[in-house]
């Protein structure tokens, strides 16, 4: 099962979930995922050994994909 | 629409970084060359002072005002450099937080929606950071991260990186560009999760606000910040 969510104000939202037998559902966070994107967000894969890694199209493989804002230096 | 053939993982340098390509890259050996140049400042800094207001009381005596004011910078510039660091990550909780700053008075949202934000934010770094660590946060407010370049201290608006050894500390100014009503907690999952994707490149992105001996560091830091950098000065002495 995977989950693609976005860090904003509420604290996450749950962008889409998939299963690998589910095919509607993995279009569907492909969609959502393509226009997080396009909106200027990063995505981010926890590998879950202490990195991470930056994605660009969406881990259908991943449990978790998190979707968050640009760094800068203060 | 074709999905993306799994796994689909690239791993990528991080994206900030490319914006960034006139400044150079942190590396191992820069941390070491900067953590050269911060003690040679600092010596500098204390020399310019003293020698002039030991010379000064030597030659006259009753200008022993002037000599306490020198040396009172001396003492006093390195301490606010020190302090400067020691600000910059901003603990979840602390004065300086996004927390008391999204009360409902602030008029971004109602007190439950941002109790609420703020315990499901809390959540999700808990899941990223791990048992261990989410303690750390619960009592300290910041996450600790180990990497390759040392033991990392993250709060909202920068990090504190303990140098392998535990005997430097570097104080970087890194933030969300445009932080937008996000929770506390939030704010630092986003570091941590560049940190963790580009090590080097987080630092590269992160602007450095001072280097010196945890023990400079801990003065500029309330207790629980102390707590959590006592934590990574053990994390990384061993």
């Amino acid at each position: 099962m995977g989950r693609l969510i976005r860090l904003d104000r509420t604290g996450h939202t749950t962008l889409a979930e998939w299963s690998a037998g589910d095919h509607a559902a993995r279009e569907a966070a492909v969609r959502a995922f393509r226009h997080e994107l396009e909106r200027g967000m990063i995505a981010s894969a926890p590998t879950g050994n202490g990195t991470a890694e930056v994605v660009r199209e969406l881990p259908l493989d991943a449990d978790l994909v998190v979707m968050r804002r640009q760094i800068a230096g203060g | 629409m074709t999905a993306a053939p799994a796994p689909a993982v690239a791993r990528a340098r991080l994206a900030e970084v490319e914006a960034l390509s006139w400044r150079e890259s942190t590396t191992e050996r820069t941390l070491r060359r900067d953590g050269r140049r911060w003690t040679a400042w600092t010596a500098g800094v204390v020399f310019a002072f003293t020698i002039p207001g030991v010379a000064l009381m030597a030659i006259e005596p009753l200008a022993f005002p002037a000599t306490l004011v020198c040396l009172a910078h001396a003492v006093a510039v390195p301490w606010i450099q020190a302090r400067r660091g020691a600000r910059s990550p901003v603990p979840i909780g602390s004065r300086r937080s996004a927390a008391p700053a999204r009360r409902p008075d602030s008029g971004e949202a109602r007190a439950d929606q941002v109790d609420d934000a703020e315990g499901v934010a809390l959540g999700l770094l808990g899941d990223l950071v791990g048992h261990e660590v989410r303690e750390l946060v619960g009592s300290t407010g910041m996450a600790m991260q180990h990497g390759r370049l040392g033991v990392w201290l993250l709060g909202e608006q920068g990090a504190l990186l303990v140098r392998p050894g535990g005997r430097r500390v570097f104080c970087w100014c890194v933030r969300i560009g445009d932080p937008g009503g996000l929770p506390a907690a939030d704010r630092v999952a986003h570091l941590l999760l560049a940190l963790r994707e580009d090590e080097e490149g987080f630092a590269t992105v992160a602007n450095l606000q001072f280097c010196g001996a945890p023990w400079r560091v801990r003065r500029g830091l309330d207790q629980r910040g102390r707590s959590a950098l006592d934590t990574a000065t053990r994390a990384a002495s061993r």
